[in-house]
């Protein structure tokens, strides 16, 4: 380690939390974890939510989120340790030395100021340059993030530009100080896949050319695989492997590391086409106050026990696809048929069997569980109202679900909040079961979770179907996911379906533009991977 | 978790309001009507806080006035919620036409000072506790309907609510299943402020002639019966002025502990 930038020794970081209705808990977030960055290079921090890696990430100038306290260990950065320097220290390191890349790029702007003087403000405050040589180095570093209108982008607002656009803004905004160190947290995680990949390339050039240090801080094995030079895999707030990121992604010591690279790599074969049992016929629709058509002519259809995976990025209709069958959102043309009968558009006037046979299971497990109910509620509920059970017979089936679900007995009296994120989204697929259902819709039901946590719900969706002869409406963008449980594909595209059929099918050449650009965006865990997709893929995101 | 000691002090002083105010007939010393001693008296051991106008014993009077003050002012900050609550939630749950009636009759009312609106109404209404707590109740009831209505409108939104609708239940289960024991919290902190309220806005109209008539009493009328005597430099109209404050105080030291206890539903201030 000759030219150590940044050297965390024995970093140890404890919080209070305040769980609400409990006695304050005192928490150790970071055990005693040690790495280093060296000037120029690039290092990944890796993890599930709550492995400590944003926490260590903030810590690098000698930061801690509300509470947290960087209590033990040595922060060396250029050569001083900077833990418990005094604030007047601090200040002049942090946007100086040290910059910071946040994930929402969106939240972190001033809405109500342009976007150069954001830019260039703590360059000028710090004193690093003038106002004039800051513009200067903020329109060749937009020029080199390849913006569009480098010279000009800068006059506008926050809101004027683009999710993907703005992000990049965000990293000229931390690279204009000339800094030592950025810290980047998450920063395309908020992303749609097919912008991620250029803002990543974007920052990747970036980073190359200034020759400043990263530190990478991301969920995502594949990505921090295309920018860093080594990675650190961090779980429960320990340092689980270091290595090169060629050693980690081709020969990963750790079983827990192994887990990470080989997941989603569920074998799904796809069933035959079959009679539907859903029948989306025309569907034509928009919200009330609009003039635009939010879904256009959708055409589909579902057999009973199959997958249909409706993909696309945000904005492309698939949610309001789901909206229109649920019945939230009458449609304004065509019609659904749905088990041998046709459904009324308005969910007023659908029967309870309608009701009963068609379940949703939401992304946010979170906002889709009343949190003053306990799980027992939550899925007992369905059973009293759909089949009038009681007593005796509601435990026993209540605990065949949550049997079904991998939960024991103890569960029926927890609340949603001592639950973990994968047993709530269990405890949601084990209320859209406890109806019976034919048809249950899951809502991007894996994208706010864990890799390895999505595995095991992926896992157990498809071991459900199998038992019960359910059929699934997944609506996702995440194309491994896809692979994973679809038989049928629908890719959605501005409200049109641009390409449906089965899997295989859809996911062989020769593909569309939009298709092509769709798959070919989702990171491998590969090296040298992003490169050639820049190279060779057809068309280029819009509106990044 | 330890109690702050302003809560502290908010919980026994308001503890003790509601004792006496419970259990007055046991409590006061003289009865609520019976002239006792001269008129105006100072404080002595026989009268702790003196005497009235007409040489009444101020501490019994207090202590039957609370009877009437707590019990009227809890009455209609009851009815105030139960109404309140019930249409904000509706409004929330219904939105349309009938969330835009209800919320534009809430503005009509509002738009007019309450204190009016009560006068007009009760000088043509017969006057007794039932049309007092009617009155203040009903137009108390227009300010919880803007606060549940924007509780609700915030829960209305989640996952839940709406997992609940695609199920098919009634409007009833997702009004009082659903939405009010997450909107329980902060409406249990307002209903002290509301209370309050009432109990200023009882004294104001018995001060002015229009609330509790003789031979009941409360702090606002004893304000009123005694308040010459402060020319002659007479302290009995500042004892019942002196409890009105004490009450508004130790129920809004309760109410502010509850409220900073309250976890919001966008996770909560903690501590």
């Amino acid at each position: 380690m000759v030219d150590a930038l940044l050297e965390f020794r024995n970093l140890k970081i404890e919080a209070t939390a305040y769980p609400p209705g409990e006695p304050p808990k005192h928490v150790v977030l970071v055990h005693g974890v040690s790495v280093s960055v060296e000037k120029g290079k690039v290092l990944g921090l890796i993890g599930e939510s709550g492995a400590g890696k944003s926490t260590i990430g903030l810590s690098a100038m000698a930061y801690g989120r509300g509470g947290v306290r960087l209590t033990g260990g040595e922060i060396i950065l250029n050569g001083r340790d900077i833990r418990g320097a005094d604030a007047g220290a601090l200040r002049a390191l942090r946007g100086k030395e040290v910059t910071y890349v946040s994930q929402s790029a969106a939240a972190s702007f001033n809405p109500a100021k342009r976007l150069m003087e954001q830019v260039i403000e703590t360059s000028v405050s710090h004193g690093i340059m003038t106002k004039p040589q800051a513009e200067a180095r903020a329109v060749s570093l937009f020029r080199q993030l390849s913006l569009p209108n480098p010279e000009t982008i800068g006059q506008r607002y926050p809101h004027q530009v683009s999710g993907g656009q703005l992000q990049r803004v965000m990293t000229a905004m931390a690279l204009c100080p000339k800094p030592d160190l950025v810290i980047f947290d998450e920063p395309t995680t908020a992303l749609d896949v097919t912008t991620q990949i250029d803002v990543l390339a974007a920052i990747k050039r970036a980073i190359h050319e200034t020759g400043v240090a990263a530190l990478y801080i991301t969920h995502d094995l594949a990505v921090v695989a295309q920018v860093a030079d080594h990675i650190l895999v961090l779980r429960h707030g320990k340092k689980v492997e270091y290595g090169t990121t060629d050693q980690i992604i081709n020969a990963p010591q750790d079983a827990y590391t192994q887990a990470l690279v080989s997941v989603r790599s569920i074998d799904h074969v796809e069933k035959p086409e079959a009679a539907a049992v859903l029948s989306v016929q025309g569907i034509t629709a928009r919200y009330k106050g609009t003039r635009f058509d939010v879904l256009k002519n959708v055409t589909v259809d579902l057999a009973p026990g199959q997958t249909l995976a409706v993909v696309g990025e945000s904005g492309s209709g698939k949610s309001t696809l789901a909206r229109v069958i649920t019945g939230l959102l009458p449609p304004s043309g065509g019609r659904i048929n749905f088990a041998g009968r046709t459904l009324s558009p308005d969910l007023a006037n659908r029967s309870k069997d309608d009701l009963r046979e068609l379940q949703m299971i939401y992304q946010m497990a979170d906002t889709a569980m009343n949190p003053r109910q306990t799980v027992g509620t939550i899925i007992g509920r369905p059973l009293e109202f759909y089949f009038d059970m009681t007593g005796e017979a509601k435990r026993h089936r209540l605990q065949e679900l949550l049997d079904q679900i991998e939960m024991g007995a103890g569960f029926a009296d927890r609340y949603p909040a001592e639950l973990s994120g994968g047993q709530k989204q269990r405890v949601c697929i084990a209320r859209a079961l406890a109806a019976k259902p034919k048809l249950i819709i899951c809502d991007e039901v894996t994208s706010a979770l864990d890799p390895l946590v999505a595995d095991g719900i992926l896992k157990l969706l498809l071991d459900l179907q199998a038992r019960e002869n359910v059929a699934y409406l997944f609506i996702t963008h995440d194309i491994a996911t896809v692979r994973a449980i679809a038989d049928k594909i629908a890719v959605m595209f501005k409200g049109q379906v641009v390409r449906y059929g089965q899997k295989t099918d859809v996911l062989a050449p020769p593909f569309d533009d939009y298709t092509d650009l769709l798959l070919s965006s989702v990171p491998e865990m590969k090296l040298g991977w992003l490169e050639k997709v820049i190279q060779t893929r057809k068309m280029e995101a819009g509106g990044n | 978790m330890r109690l702050p000691l302003s809560a502290m002090i908010g919980l026994v002083l308001t503890g003790a309001f509601l004792f006496v105010a419970v259990f007055a007939h046991w409590i006061a010393p003289y009865p609520i009507d019976m002239s006792v001693g001269g008129v105006w008296e100072p404080p002595s051991a026989q009268y702790w806080l003196g005497t009235d106008t007409i040489g009444r014993d101020i501490v019994s009077r207090l202590i039957y006035g609370a009877q009437v003050t707590i019990f009227v002012a809890l009455a209609s900050s009851i009815l105030a919620f139960s109404l309140g609550s019930f249409l904000g939630f509706l409004a929330a749950v219904r939105g349309g036409w009938i969330d835009q009636g209800l919320s534009r009759a809430v503005d009509l009312v509002m738009a007019v000072p309450s204190l009016i609106v009560a006068l007009v109404l009760l000088s043509v209404l017969p006057l007794n506790l039932t049309v007092l707590i009617l009155v203040i109740g009903i137009l108390d009831s227009t300010r919880v309907f803007r606060l549940s209505r924007a509780v609700a409108m915030d829960i209305t939104v989640m996952d839940y609510v709406e997992a609940a609708k695609l199920r098919g239940e009634k409007q009833t289960w997702i009004i009082f299943r659903e939405i009010l024991p997450n909107a329980l919290s902060p409406l249990v902190a307002e209903f002290g402020l509301r209370f309050i309220f009432a109990v200023l806005f009882i004294s104001t109209l018995s001060f002015l002639g229009l609330g509790i008539q003789p031979p009941l009493t409360d702090w606002g009328g004893m304000v009123k019966e005694n308040k010459d005597g402060l020319i002659y430099g007479k302290a009995a109209a500042m004892m019942p002025a002196m409890a009105i404050a004490a009450l508004a105080i130790s129920v809004n030291l309760v109410a502010d502990w509850i409220l900073s206890r309250t976890s919001s539903l966008k996770g909560g201030r903690g501590g």
